[in-house]
């Protein structure tokens, strides 16, 4: 799968506080999470982030709480992809569970803010401005979760003796 | 090739004889818990899936220590569908109101953990039981709907990283001193997918409540989990409480660790991680002139009977400074309560102290003591993330009892043994 978009730089260990503030966990609709999405760093993300952007970041991208509230948050805007030099274990599986793509990547300093980028997630081929890069390989089980339609499909079809 | 005791749990929860880093497996789970804040998300999907029934109702387990008691409307819906789901399913233990306490200082002192176990948590502070010598993680809420209905989830067998800890610990000085040292070394990626396991005489010699606080950091570092040896002092703690038959592994001599690094215990100090990282490690005496504005002594994390006992002694007879709020928050009822037999809440009154119910507050910034815009806190807590307590423009500065006290009296960050 080819993915297209712009974009969005943040740094190391951007932890789950940022990406959601725990104020905001006693909501689960996406819609209502979105809105405070990055909102330590930036207020406005949610305003400015668009349909398709990508999120690049650092070392231990998503450390902190196990709240899935952060993928969720993420995903609610469109964003279906970060890309990080690594990620925090807890963010990684819930991720994968829910649907967010993530790469592993050092990019942060070959791209710019707003530049689009182009990313196979097939063969982790990234293409920037800077030329191309190539992520670390999805993990062959995670891949496999990620055809079964995530994990929760997955349980409902085991479920059904499907 | 022998094994360490992450991979010795795994293996026999995984059906194999030997398990290597690396590995992808599926373990049964012994027990899986959800708070307030993670269950909510988990039965949306719980009902996605069109599940029946739990794995086992004595094994699924509900804490409802974040935002409660309730601190608002939204978190009163939230804990009334839990309350309602557990008794749909007949979960056993499901805890809240009186009977409630900060989870992982809650289910250790209920006997629901024991060692040997596999336990997964939708909270990443799970990973506390490592202290009694069981394998435990934090997982998202999905995975953890995943092990409540089954019973089972996959685990990647992380590789082990030994510390091993030699000679006689400092006076003042906690577990939290010990884990801020490693992750102001290692940072807070230092562990990434690795198990931190620990050894050495100087470990023996620490207390349970230590142990807690030390294994429920190992997030901090980016560890799957943090492992402790049994003891005579693992067994005395079980054999009073454990619920279930336990069972001791031990790493074997010739076990393969990613890395062995070797801790003087002498040479650790009171530690402080100033903000907005919990591996941005001070010694005390580093540390001048920080004026504050409150402390907060509770949490998993040091929450505890031995916490408590540390900060009435620095307190006894003593005032906190003006325009201090010091709010303390023992982790469960029976910590409460033994307090309060010890006469430890007459000195945090006289003292000047707020004294909290068990609940996890203003630990994430929830409610029972947010901070203000520019406002600085000392807390004995886990993290120190940009707006963890508050206002994103409010600041954490994590330590131990013992320097949260005295800080609390000299209105700074302050040693100990400024006050006593
Ligand atoms: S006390 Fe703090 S770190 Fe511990 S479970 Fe509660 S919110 Fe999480």
């Amino acid at each position: 799968m080819i993915l297209k978009g712009r974009v969005w730089k943040f740094g190391d260990n951007i932890d789950t506080d940022i990406i959601i503030p725990a104020r905001y966990l006693s909501y689960t609709d996406p819609e209502a999470l979105k809105v405070h999405c990055m909102e330590p760093l930036d207020p406005q993300f949610h305003t400015k982030a668009m349909k398709g952007d990508i999120i690049v970041g650092g070392y231990n991208f998503g450390c902190g709480s196990s709240r899935e509230h952060a993928p969720i948050a993420i995903l609610a805007l469109g964003i279906p992809l970060v890309i990080a030099k690594s990620f925090a274990r807890i963010f990684y599986r819930n991720a994968f569970n829910k649907g967010l793509a993530l790469l592993e990547a050092d990019i942060l300093n070959k791209v710019y803010e707003g530049e689009e980028i182009e990313v196979d997630l097939t063969t982790g081929v990234i293409k920037c401005k800077e030329g191309e890069v190539k992520a670390k390989p999805i993990p062959a089980f995670m891949e496999k979760l990620i055809n079964d339609g995530g994990l929760i499909n997955y349980l409902k079809k085991k479920l059904r003796g499907a | 090739m022998g094994m360490t005791i992450t991979e010795k749990i795994l293996a026999a929860h995984s059906g194999k004889k030997t398990v290597e880093p690396g590995e992808i497996i599926e373990s049964t789970i012994d027990l899986a818990l959800a708070n307030d804040i993670t269950a909510p998300l988990s039965l949306k999907e719980f009902e996605k899936v069109e599940a029946t029934k739990v794995f086992d109702p004595e094994r699924v387990v509900f804490v409802l220590d974040h935002f409660t008691p309730n601190k608002d409307i939204q978190s009163a819906e939230n804990c009334k569908k839990i309350r309602e789901f557990a008794l749909e399913y007949g979960i056993k233990y499901c805890y809240e109101g009186g009977e409630c306490g900060i989870e992982h200082a809650l289910l250790p002192e209920e006997g629901l953990v024991v060692p040997g176990d596999v336990v997964i948590g939708a909270d990443s502070h799970t990973c506390t039981y490592g202290a009694l010598g069981a394998f435990s993680t934090g997982v998202g809420s999905t995975d953890f709907t995943y092990g409540m209905v089954t019973g089972k989830t996959w685990f990647k067998v992380p590789e082990s990283i030994k510390f091993i800890c030699y000679g006689k610990w400092q006076k003042w000085i906690t577990g939290k001193d010990l884990i801020l040292h490693i992750i102001g070394m290692i940072g807070v990626d230092g562990a990434l997918y690795a198990a931190m396991e620990y050894e050495g005489e100087a470990i023996h010699s620490l207390s349970i409540d230590s142990r807690f606080t030390i294994a429920n950091m190992a997030i901090e570092a980016g560890a799957k989990n943090g492992i402790f040896p049994v003891d005579k002092r693992t067994l005395a703690y079980v054999k009073t409480r454990g619920k279930r038959p336990y069972k001791v592994y031990k790493s074997d001599r010739n076990a393969r660790y990613r890395e062995v690094i070797e801790i003087d215990a002498a040479s650790i100090g009171l530690k402080v991680a100033c903000p907005s990282l919990p591996s941005n490690v001070k010694d005390v005496k580093e540390i001048k002139d920080v004026d504050i504005d409150q402390v907060v002594i509770g949490s998993c994390t040091n929450g505890h009977l031995e916490d408590l006992k540390i900060v009435a002694e620095v307190l006894k007879g003593k005032k906190i400074a003006r325009h201090i709020r010091c709010i303390i928050i023992p982790a469960t009822p029976k910590i409460y309560r033994e307090a309060m037999r010890r006469g430890y809440f007459k000195i945090f009154l006289d003292g000047g102290c707020i004294i909290s119910p068990p609940t996890c507050g203003p630990c994430l910034g929830g409610h029972m003591g947010v901070l203000a815009k520019g406002e600085r806190a000392v807390a004995t807590t886990n993290r120190n993330f940009i707006g963890r307590m508050g206002h994103p423009e409010s600041e954490v500065y994590l330590a131990g009892p013992a320097v949260a006290a005295a800080s609390a009296i000299k209105g700074r960050i302050s040693h100990p043994d400024e006050v006593t």
